[in-house]
């Protein structure tokens, strides 16, 4: 009895109490916790705030104006535009990204010389900070010394007289700066899908080849189905990631020629902060929200059903 | 019909000889066991039978035709792995009906060969599971299944039955071989467990490092091994041997008994000391050494375990004897030595 007790007490000593779950727990997952909160739920709960407010950098005091803000936006041609360029924006690049990603991991996987040098390498683009990366292409989609029209001119296929305005031209520069975004995410599909790819056990490939499987069939009937869980989570993260991403857009056309490659996070900030319109730019932010939300709702539950 | 035959197959990866010049023919409706230790290329040898792996050089023929050249799926063959290759996200009935649908058997067809296999299987209860529901004894069975549908000209096994545990090992083992016997397909069955392959073998083919050591019937490895790696590969515990002028002399644990228990004249006797005893149910374990010139190495007895030896103990010294018939003879390679029987 007596040592039973000795022992309790013992626990409740304070050397005792990294051992205890119930303090270790909140302890470690706090951090977290304040983190999501202050970075993430302050200043969302903030964009509301902004949002049903008149707030402006030029007359920063509160007064209440209901949806007036969403009105506003939501009748407003550029903010349109830039919606349905949003959505262009990042299905396009999603699909060229993870196209890309999917091919250069199925190079990957094969033996040949150079094949760690060429796994480390193709991690740069996304290492590379987006700013140089985009100066590059910036100087490549150049009116003058572009160096694709180059190419394409040597080769006869363009004329010099002609040569495509990659940054004038509304489609052309919208295909430039979806290509330079794909090429940025691509590097992260190639590792989601070299990861998936390593997980498909041998036996499974082995079996298909046996049972009489050809190249299509055991990619498309084995190894996608298989590996769909992981290629999920590399979609929510590249759509989050390019729903909500300005940078390329910024540092390549600024949203132009004539907003034609304008997308949500551009035009915020470019009416939020550049023009001091706060409470208009909170609105456009907030627009990002429900697709959001409705997005990554859908894939997680699908991730949840299709669980092997 | 569908007999399989390799003529020196040689398998390298680098400088390493996986497989060496192994030949060997495999009779139609014949079940072959690849027996070996772990890493000694019999996995390697069936993979290149199935066309996954190509040999170095050599010639694989089937049904008389030599399939060098010809892919996996067409060379008629099914093959079970040891972790059975199911495919995860495919229903069982899924799983069996794949490689049909991989050859455009018409819907029909296939719903009737899927009801064929599995009620021979008796998994047609199972058809709407996923993989992941089933037991281990299940997905061997559907992994048998969808290698069954094809009506392979053979049947190649890779150690399907070493994520079972020992007891349903037991009773897969006698059904896989019914289930053979039924069929009647050429099977090329490939393990390290010598009772699998004693058990379910017509002949076993005794493969270590990358060579065929022997191959015959289980009886004839059992009785009469080719060379001293055969010789202890197989029985547990494995064949005694010990130095004697020139090579070695062996002898199964179960013939070494002690002197009374044996009758007749034609015996070599050998004074045994006891240095430990294990008692396993029906059979007990003497392990000790030979006084005298072997002092050293460890010699096995197996004896009934209600014998008349109950008197001998650990520490005990015992009179034990072999019938001479029952000695095998090694030459200084290692190679059973015929007729050297008198020698002693």
């Amino acid at each position: 009895m007596t040592t039973i007790t000795e022992v309790v007490r013992e626990n409740l000593r304070p050397r005792y109490l990294l051992d205890r779950t119930s303090f270790v727990g909140p302890l470690l997952v706090a951090p977290a916790v304040l983190y999501v909160v202050l970075l993430v739920g302050l200043p969302f709960l903030l964009a509301v705030y902004y949002a049903l407010s008149a707030y402006s950098i030029f007359d920063p005091s509160y007064r209440f104006v209901g949806l007036s803000n969403f009105h506003d936006v939501l009748a407003s041609d550029i903010f349109r535009r830039t919606l349905v360029n949003t959505f262009v924006f990042t299905i396009g690049s999603q699909i060229i990204g993870l196209l890309l990603g999917k091919i250069g991991a199925m190079l990957l996987m094969k033996e040949f010389p150079g094949r760690r040098i060429a796994r480390a390498l193709i991690v740069l683009p996304w290492a590379v900070p987006v700013s140089l990366a985009t100066l590059a292409w910036v100087w490549m989609f150049d009116s003058l010394y572009s160096v694709i029209n180059w190419t394409l001119v040597a080769l006869g296929l363009v004329d010099v007289a002609n040569q495509p305005q990659w940054l004038g031209q509304p489609d052309l520069a919208m295909a430039a700066v979806m290509t330079v975004h794909a090429w940025r995410l691509f590097p992260f599909g190639v590792i989601l899908f070299l990861a998936g790819f390593s997980s498909v056990p041998k036996d499974v490939l082995d079996a298909a080849t046996i049972d009489g499987a050809g190249f299509w069939r055991r990619n498309y009937q084995i190894i996608m189905p298989m590996i769909l869980p992981i290629v999920l989570i590399a979609v929510i993260f590249g759509t989050v990631f390019t729903f909500t991403d300005l940078s390329v857009v910024y540092l390549l056309t600024k949203g132009g020629p004539i907003n034609s490659t304008q997308v949500l996070g551009s035009l915020a900030f470019q009416v939020g902060i550049l023009s001091g319109d706060v409470s208009h730019g909170a609105v456009i932010c907030l627009f990002l929200f429900p697709f959001l939300l409705v997005a990554v709702t859908f894939m997680l539950r699908f991730l949840r059903r299709r669980e092997i | 019909m569908s007999e399989v035959a390799a003529r020196h197959i040689e398998k390298r990866f680098g400088d390493v000889r996986a497989v060496d010049d192994i030949s060997l023919s495999i009779r139609d409706g014949e079940f072959l066991v690849l027996l070996g230790p772990s890493g000694c290329g019999k996995t390697t040898f069936l993979r290149i039978l199935a066309g996954l792996e190509r040999q170095t050089s050599g010639d694989i023929l089937i049904g008389g035709e030599v399939v060098n050249d010809i892919p996996p799926r067409a060379r008629g063959v099914a093959m079970v792995f040891q972790s059975y290759g199911l495919y995860p996200h495919l229903t069982v009935a899924n799983n069996i009906a794949f490689p049909l649908r991989t050859q455009n058997t018409p819907r029909e067809e296939i719903g009737r060969k899927v009801a064929w296999a599995t009620q021979l299987l008796s998994i047609d209860h199972l058809l709407a599971r996923k993989p992941r529901q089933l037991s281990g004894g299940e997905r061997q069975r559907v992994a048998l299944a969808r290698a069954l549908v094809r009506e392979p000209t053979v049947f190649l096994l890779d150690e399907p039955l070493s994520n079972l545990d020992a007891k349903l090992r037991t009773s897969a083992r006698s059904e896989l071989k019914q289930f053979q016997q039924t069929v009647r397909t050429t099977t090329i069955y490939v393990t390290h467990d010598q009772i699998e392959a004693m058990g379910m073998g017509d002949r076993i083919a005794v493969i270590d490092r990358g060579r065929l050591r022997q191959l015959g019937t289980p009886a004839e490895i059992y009785d009469n091994p080719a060379d001293e790696f055969v010789a202890t590969f197989l029985g547990t515990p494995p064949m005694n041997l010990i130095e004697r002028d020139g090579g070695t002399l062996g002898f199964r644990p179960e013939h070494f008994l002690p002197r009374e228990m044996l009758n007749g004249s034609a015996l070599a006797e050998m004074p045994f000391r006891v240095e430990r005893m294990e008692y396993l149910g029906s059979e007990r374990v003497l392990y000790g050494s030979i006084e005298g010139r072997h002092a050293r190495r460890i010699v096995t007895a197996k004896l009934p375990a209600h014998a008349a030896s109950d008197g001998i103990r650990a520490g005990d010294h015992h009179a034990f004897a072999v019938r001479r018939s029952e000695l095998r003879y090694f030459d200084r390679e290692g190679k059973a030595a015929v007729g050297a029987g008198a020698a002693r």
